[in-house]
Parts: C-alpha cells; sequence; structure tokens
C-alpha cells in the first residue's frame, strides 16, 4: 500500500494506473525494497513528496523520475545521427588544423622551436626583459624534459585562440551592431561561461569519438571564446560617439567605418578578450586530457590518477609557467596597443 | 544683402520621441517644450526654424546648452532626420538625396569640426588631416601634400608623424580645422569648435579663423555659447532658445534692438562699448557738415571713439568708409548706446514678419 494510492483512487484513475504499468526496470532501491518487503508507515512525518517515483508506487502507469533522463538520453541519441552528419564535415578542419599543429610543434627541433617563439615575442611585445623570461621558462621545461608535453599544450592554445579570434569578433561585431542580437546572444554566452567545465564534454563525446582532436578543441573554443565575443562587442559600443559622427561627417561607408574607425579604436578591448581567451583555453586544455588532449594536462591526469605527486605538482609548475608566459605577452602587447591609442 | 543662400532651412522641426509625427501635431497646436515633456514625454528638439545662411558669411547660432544648437546644426548634413521642414544646400534639398548623393555631399561640399576634436587617436595627424580625402579613396601620394600644406597653414609644421594625445587642446583643434580644411568643401560646421579650450587659446583659434576666413570665403555655421565669442565672429546671428529662434539678424542691430527679455539678459554683462560699431550708432549722411572734431572709420568700435573725444559728449564726428563720408556720430548718441536698452517692440514686429 503506498502513500498516494487514496490520490488516484479518488480521482477515478485506478483502472488506467492497473491498465498499463510503467515500463521502466525496477530500481535498484525497489529491488532491495522488495527483497526487505518493508511496507512504509503511514506516519505524517514520513510522508514522501509527490516525486514522480512516489506516485508510480502508488499508480504503475505514472513514469519514473528516471524516464526523464533516459527520455533525453533518447532524443539526443535519436537527433545524434543526423547532428553527427551535419557537425561531422564542418568541424573536420579542426580535427585537421589541430592535428597538423600538433605534428609541427612536436616535429619541429627544440633549436628551432625556441628562437622562433622567442622572435615571436620579441615582435609582438618589443621588450627584451620578457623574451629573457621566456627564455628561462622554456629552457627550465625542456631541461626537466618537460618540453613535448609543453609544445603539445601550446599548439592545441594556438589553434583554439586563432579559431576564437576568428570566429568571435565578427560575432561581436554582429551584436554590437544589433541589440536584438546581443540580447538573444548574452543569455547564451553567459551559459557557456557558467556551465561546469565537464558538462560541455558530455554532448560532445556522444556526438563524436574520443579519439578525434576537434572533440577537445571544441570543447576549449566553446568555453573560451566568450571573452572575445564579450569585448569585441563592448569595445565597439563604447567607441566614442563623437569620432562616429566625424566618421559619417566625413562620408565614411559602413565598412569604411568598421576597419578604419571602429575595430582600430575597439582593439585594446578586443585584446583584452583575446587576453582572457588565451587564458581560459590553457584551462580548459586541461580539463580536456580527459578526453584524449595530449599535453601537461595528461601529465596531472597522471598524478591524480596513479597518486604521483611530484608528476602532478611539477606538471602544474610547468602550466603556471605557460599561463605566466602567454599572459604577459599578450598583456605587453595590449599596453602596446594603449600607448598608441589614448586620448 | 544680394548675397546668394548657401543654406537655407524652412519650417524644420525635430522632435525626440517614440511617436515624433504626434507630438508635432502638439507642438504645432501650441504645446510648449516643458508640456511636450511633462504631458507627452517628448522632447522638443527644434520648432519652425527658418534660417537662411549666406554664401561667405560666418553664421553664429548662439544659445544656452540644451536650446537644440548641436541638434540644428546636424540637420544640415543630416546626421540627425528632421521630424518636418527643409533643408536646401546649394539649391538641393538635402532631406531627398538618397544614401550615396547623401554621403557624395558630405564628402564634397561640406566638413565639420567638433567640439571634443574626434580625431582619429590611432592615426597620425598627418593621416587624420588627411581623413577627408582618404575617404574619398585617394591614395596617400594624392592627399599627402594637400594634408601638410593645411596643416602647415594652421600652423603645425612638422608634426606630421606625431599622435593625437601628444599634441595639447589646441593643437588638436588646429588638426581638426585642418582636417576640415583639407575636404575643400565650401561649407564649414563648427560645433562649439573652441568651447573646449582654455581662454586664450580660444582668443587665438577665433583670431586664426577670421584670418583663414578672409582668405578662403567659406560659408561657416558656427556654434557657440559664448556671447563675446559669437559677437567677434558673427556676419550674421542666430538666437536659440528651447529650440526655436528667437531673434537672429547682424549682431550689432540685435545688441541695439533686443526683441526679448531672455536676449537683454543675455547682453547685459557685456562690454558694449568695445562690442558696438560705429556705423551702428552713426546718424547715416552724405551731407558734408560743419563744426565735425575728426573723422572716424565706420567700423571702428566705440572704445576708441570715446579715448579719442576725452569723454567730451559735445563733440560729433565724421565717420569715414573707403575714404568717403558715410555718416556723422556725435559722442552724445554714442553714450546713449552704451546704456542696454529693454527689449524693442520694433524687434518683437520683426519676429513676427
Ligand atoms: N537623441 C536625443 N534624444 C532625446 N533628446 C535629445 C537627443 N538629442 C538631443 N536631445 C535634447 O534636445 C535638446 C537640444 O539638445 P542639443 O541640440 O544637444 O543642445 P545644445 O547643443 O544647444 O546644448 C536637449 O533638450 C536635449 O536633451
Ligand atoms: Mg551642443
Amino acid at each position: 500500500m503506498a502513500t498516494y494510492d487514496s490520490l488516484f483512487d479518488t480521482l477515478g484513475l485506478r483502472d488506467w494506473c492497473d491498465a498499463g504499468s510503467s515500463s521502466a526496470p525496477m530500481s535498484m532501491a525497489d529491488l532491495i525494497g522488495q527483497a526487505g518487503g518493508a511496507e512504509p508507515e503511514g506516519s505524517i512525518w514520513q510522508l514522501p513528496f509527490p516525486s514522480m517515483d512516489a506516485l508510480n508506487d502508488a499508480c504503475p502507469a505514472f513514469p519514473q523520475s528516471r524516464e526523464v533522463t533516459r527520455g533525453l538520453e533518447d532524443g539526443f541519441l535519436s537527433i545524434k545521427d543526423s547532428l553527427s552528419f551535419v557537425l561531422d564535415p564542418l568541424t573536420q578542419p579542426l580535427s585537421w588544423a589541430l592535428e597538423g599543429a600538433l605534428w609541427l610543434f612536436d616535429t619541429t627541433p627544440w633549436w628551432i622551436m625556441i628562437p622562433l617563439l622567442l622572435l615571436v615575442v620579441q615582435l609582438v611585445t618589443r621588450s627584451a626583459a620578457l623574451v629573457v623570461f621566456v627564455a628561462a621558462c622554456l629552457g627550465f621545461l625542456a631541461f626537466i624534459d618537460y618540453y613535448s608535453y609543453a609544445m603539445d599544450t601550446l599548439a592545441i592554445i594556438f589553434v583554439c585562440a586563432f579559431i576564437c579570434v576568428l570566429l568571435g569578433v565578427p560575432i561581436g561585431i554582429a551584436m554590437s551592431r544589433s541589440d536584438g542580437f546581443q540580447r538573444a546572444a548574452i543569455p547564451i554566452l553567459d551559459m557557456l561561461q557558467t556551465l561546469p567545465t565537464f558538462v560541455y564534454l558530455i554532448p560532445l563525446i556522444f556526438l563524436f569519438s574520443v579519439t578525434e582532436p576537434k572533440l577537445y578543441g571544441i570543447a576549449i573554443i566553446l568555453y573560451a571564446i566568450v571573452p572575445v565575443i564579450r569585448l569585441t562587442n563592448l569595445g565597439i559600443r563604447l567607441v566614442d560617439k563623437q569620432v562616429i559622427e566625424a566618421a559619417d561627417a566625413f562620408g565614411m561607408t559602413a565598412r569604411q567605418k568598421l576597419w578604419e574607425v571602429q575595430i582600430p579604436l575597439a582593439l585594446p578591448n578586443i585584446m583584452a578578450g583575446v587576453n582572457q581567451t588565451i587564458m581560459m583555453s590553457l584551462a580548459m586544455v586541461v580539463i580536456a586530457s580527459l578526453v584524449s588532449a595530449p599535453g601537461l594536462g595528461v601529465l596531472v591526469l597522471r598524478g591524480i590518477r596513479n597518486l604521483e605527486l611530484g608528476v602532478g605538482l611539477v606538471s602544474g609548475l610547468g602550466i603556471v609557467l605557460l599561463a605566466v608566459i602567454l599572459d604577459r605577452t599578450t598583456k605587453a602587447a595590449l599596453a602596446r596597443v594603449n600607448s598608441t591609442h589614448q586620448m | 544683402m544680394t548675397e546668394e543662400i548657401k543654406i537655407s532651412i524652412r519650417k524644420l522641426y525635430k522632435i525626440f520621441g517614440e511617436d515624433p509625427a504626434a507630438a508635432l501635431e502638439h507642438v504645432r497646436a501650441g504645446v510648449d517644450k516643458t508640456e511636450l515633456l511633462d504631458a507627452h514625454d517628448h522632447v522638443l528638439g527644434l520648432q519652425d526654424i527658418n534660417v537662411d545662411m549666406h554664401a561667405g558669411k560666418i553664421t553664429v547660432i548662439m544659445g544656452l546648452s540644451g536650446s537644440g544648437k548641436s541638434t540644428l546644426i546636424r540637420h544640415v548634413n543630416r546626421l540627425i532626420e528632421p521630424t518636418a521642414g527643409e533643408v536646401w544646400v546649394n539649391g538641393e534639398n538635402i532631406l531627398e538625396l538618397d544614401e550615396k548623393q547623401l554621403r557624395q555631399v558630405r564628402r564634397e561640399r561640406m566638413s565639420m569640426v567638433f567640439q571634443k576634436f574626434a580625431l582619429l587617436p590611432h592615426r597620425t595627424i598627418l593621416e587624420n588631416a588627411g581623413t577627408p580625402l582618404s575617404v574619398r579613396g585617394l591614395s596617400r601620394a594624392e592627399w599627402e601634400d594637400e594634408a601638410r600644406t593645411w596643416l602647415n597653414r594652421v600652423g603645425l609644421e612638422g608634426l606630421d608623424e606625431q599622435h593625437p594625445h601628444q599634441l595639447s587642446g589646441g593643437m588638436q583643434q588646429r588638426v581638426g580645422i585642418a582636417r576640415a580644411l583639407t575636404s575643400n568643401a565650401d561649407i564649414m560646421l563648427m560645433d562649439e569648435a573652441f568651447s573646449a579650450l582654455d581662454p586664450l587659446i580660444r582668443t587665438d583659434m577665433q583670431n586664426l579663423l577670421l584670418e583663414l576666413q578672409e582668405e578662403l570665403h567659406k560659408t561657416i555655421v558656427f556654434i557657440t555659447h559664448d556671447l563675446d565669442e559669437a559677437l567677434k565672429l558673427a556676419d550674421h546671428l542666430v538666437i536659440l532658445k528651447d529650440g526655436a529662434v528667437i531673434q537672429q539678424g547682424e549682431p550689432q542691430k540685435i545688441l541695439l534692438h533686443p526683441n526679448d527679455p531672455y536676449i537683454t539678459d543675455f547682453i547685459s554683462d557685456i562690454n558694449r562699448a568695445r562690442v558696438l560699431r560705429v556705423r551702428s550708432v552713426m546718424v547715416p549722411t552724405r551731407e558734408p557738415r560743419d563744426g565735425l572734431a575728426g573723422e572716424v572709420d565706420h567700423d571702428a568700435n566705440l572704445e576708441s571713439v570715446i579715448a579719442l573725444s576725452g569723454g567730451d559728449t559735445t563733440l560729433s564726428y565724421r565717420v569715414i568708409r573707403k575714404g568717403e563720408q558715410v555718416g556723422v556720430l556725435s559722442v552724445k548718441d554714442l553714450v546713449r548706446a552704451l546704456v542696454p536698452s529693454e527689449a524693442s517692440d520694433e524687434g518683437v514686429l520683426s519676429r513676427a514678419s
């Protein structure tokens, strides 16, 4: 005798209840309950919430809560094939880009790679001190034999951050031009930023095979693209109204205004977005090692799995060093842009 | 005056808000700015503006902050769309142009100078000055010389490669003026162009503008909230209050015959002796007369005549223009003109007409 029997009796639904019984298999708790054969007491203190499971007890035709998650699962699986039919070829270039970048970073000998990276730092920041610092960090990582892991991580970040900028800046521009689009996009961006990072991975695992690089590529991009979109939108909206007026007054076309005024003036904000995007890519690339992303994250994972304290800590330190390098370099580039942009 | 009318604004109305057309009916029915805002939640920007601006002259639009000056000047190049009315420039109604024609007009027929300079911070001074030409699609080689010429003309030699933030406010506005001149447009719109500058630099810039105007004869629409600046620059003065023109005409006439207490208040604090000219207070006559104490130029200000007369009110002077007598000025009339008059009936009549 279940608590809510009388409810269905008074509603006259008894026949319906007994006619069809819910097809969901019994849960472990039910099995244990049956084995014990204990009937619930009728005390008011133990009145269960009229949840789906409690109602199912009283009326077998009522669906169990498990059917909700199962329904979602079934729904997802039924569209999965058509979804991956569309998404697979669309995202294939991402796999190629990641594989290519990983191959490039792995096969280029260190005595070419390290000077090349230092050259990039020099060109972007024009700061000798920063070049020396980056050289020391990379040298240290190579010396303790973490070089190839660090390069893998860097390769993934470069590809993902690049794609984030490639997609995020146009999206940000579109948002800045249409209030309606901005209103629609902001909740999505909020969601992408607040969803626990692991949650991204679940549907992606269903869609793509775990061995494909695009799986973690998409997870990283979805997570890291948000700041560059937000700050591009904000940057363009914050461009001095009088300068926009001047552009109009001198007869600029919409395109001239975008390329010659809005984007250059929004550049400090866009660069700040790129900096955050790179830092978030780094955070996600560690988690993405759960789904076969190579790099320092793999070592962190090994440290956790095998309780190898030293490996875990040193690879953690490696990630911190990479983070500092990337942050300093992009910030220095930002400062350079700012110095020519102040009013 | 017989000069060509360059810009003609006819029955112009601008109302900000959700439904300007409906609000316009209320305004035409006599609802004023405060009432329109309180009862109908619309801002009355401009009401029934009729102004003619002559070619080669400086038309100054003056009014307190919020009186609609910026709104009015932005109708000339259609940065703002009117609620009703016409804006004729060079005999062409600006409001009937399509997007492409309007861009053409903005590129070639008029230029603008802004209160806060509105330079492009990421571009050099030279690039900023060349903007109007580069916008038209000219290559750097084609606009560089022109831009440099005008930078030199406004006194900015050798700063080509600097960025705006490296310059003082006065120098930045010189770049703004050079930019406007590089466009070679014959209409120049200046929205409080000197209001953000220190008083001394401001005087310099006013002199620069007058000097340039002497040579270039542009049609200038100049906005200011400063009466001294308005009187110094204006050939034609338009006074705005709450979005309506309350008086317009030659500045000297407005000073001598203000038609509204608002204007009387406005002009009560200025040094009339320095602003008023001999020609405005003289008695026009070509008849030679005896007993005159000397000659004064028709364009001299009254202060100089007072100095000349040593304060003796019994004297009279012959007024000369290009070597010929055009009138006679008695110091007694002069002194009378120094006392501000009340809003005159004559003025009210001229407004109604
Ligand atoms: N975009 C707008 N929306 C609503 N009201 C406006 C807008 N622009 C100007 N106004 C109003 O119109 C009036 C005139 O403004 P403005 O032309 O800027 O004055 P001024 O330049 O003389 O200081 C003010 O009351 C101002 O609040
Ligand atoms: Mg203004």
